[in-house]
């Protein structure tokens, strides 16, 4: 079972790189090397960056290998879906690319700022906070789901 | 660290071994796919509940057996409750108009899913964001409610491996509950 496999690869995380599995910093460290590309005096002025130098680092490398795996796993299942809208989507509020992107980068910018306020994503704290009993990843968690619910039955079910 | 490069190289190797097996898993499990995620959402499709929860027994399991040893380092965040829990909530509303979150939308990305894209654009801006104002808010809304390394055991006051059992039973019976419920 895939759930299972999951658990197993962060014993092996844990073991060999001393690191829980998490994505959400990722995203972070990417903007923090766009932003210091940009205006390197302000981004290292900030604290977040100031504590978490943008670079390239395990992060990155993890996040960035998901799309490889996930890749060969569509791949190797006939499942490559090479679509801009999701059917779903596109039943519900249309074809327009535009809304979709509207959405989706509104919707992404508010699990960035999120996920970086809570201190982790539904992996960093949703599994790999959760395994250690950690009130913070249980709490966020649920804030989560409670989040995702209320407004997922918002956009689909009113 | 005589060598230097070459203890990051195996470090960022590892991180590639894991990654790479960590995306597989996520695209074997349907959770790169939009309809699965929002159904969790609309309480329709569990898959990826089922997934997390057992990842979580297992990886519990594991952890605690292993930190018990000796053998690992736990990495437990500072319990804050207002940053956690608004942050979360934050986190969902975002989550449920992109449906990707940050591991499972680089899964979609690698599975072909496009709109992902747009997904990684907001999650850059989102951050960024929070890194302008992480000065303030670190004085502030991340200070209420903050206790470090507070975890269950702690909270219950309780064994730590009486509460990795009890959770793993809870746990256990969620999984069950679900497929019973739920069986679609």
């Amino acid at each position: 079972m895939v759930g299972a496999g999951i658990g197993i690869l962060s014993w092996l995380t844990f073991y060999f790189s001393d690191k829980p599995i998490g994505a959400s910093s990722f995203y972070a460290s990417v903007a923090g090397l766009v932003g210091k590309a940009i205006a390197p005096r302000h981004t290292a002025s900030l604290k977040y960056y100031h504590e978490n130098p943008p670079k390239l680092d395990w992060s990155i490398v993890f996040v960035l290998a998901i799309i490889i795996g996930a890749f060969v796993a569509a791949y190797t299942g006939g499942e490559i879906t090479d679509e801009w809208l999701p059917s779903m989507w596109v039943a519900r509020f249309g074809d327009s690319i535009w809304l979709r992107a509207l959405a989706a980068i509104a919707g992404g910018a508010l699990m960035g700022f999120g996920a970086r306020l809570a201190g982790g994503c539904t992996s960093g704290h949703g599994i790999s906070g959760t395994l250690q009993l950690n009130v913070a990843s249980w709490l966020a968690v649920i804030c989560m789901f409670v989040g995702g619910i209320g407004t997922a039955m918002l956009l689909y079910r009113f | 660290m005589s060598q230097p490069s070459k203890s990051l190289l195996k470090k960022l190797t590892l991180a590639a071994l894991f990654g790479f097996a960590f995306g597989f898993l996520l695209q074997k499990g349907g959770v790169a796919k939009y309809n699965v995620l929002i159904g969790v959402l609309l309480l329709e499709d569990f898959t990826v509940a089922k997934i997390m929860v057992s990842a979580i027994v297992v990886g519990m399991l594991g952890v605690a057996l292993m930190h018990a040893k000796g053998m690992v380092k736990l990495h437990l965040q500072p319990t804050r409750f207002a940053a956690q829990s608004l942050g979360g909530l934050v986190f969902g509303i975002g989550f449920a108009l992109l449906a990707y979150c940050p591991g499972t939308g680089a899964a979609a990305l690698g599975q072909g899913n496009w709109d992902a894209l747009f997904g990684f654009i907001g999650l850059m801006i989102g951050s960024f964001v929070f890194a302008e104002f992480s000065a303030p808010l670190g004085q502030t809304l991340q200070k209420w409610g903050e206790i470090k390394s507070y975890t269950l055991p702690v909270m219950f006051r309780a064994p730590r491996s009486l509460v990795v059992v009890g959770s793993a039973i809870v746990l256990i019976g969620l999984l069950f509950g679900l497929e019973y419920f739920f069986a679609r």
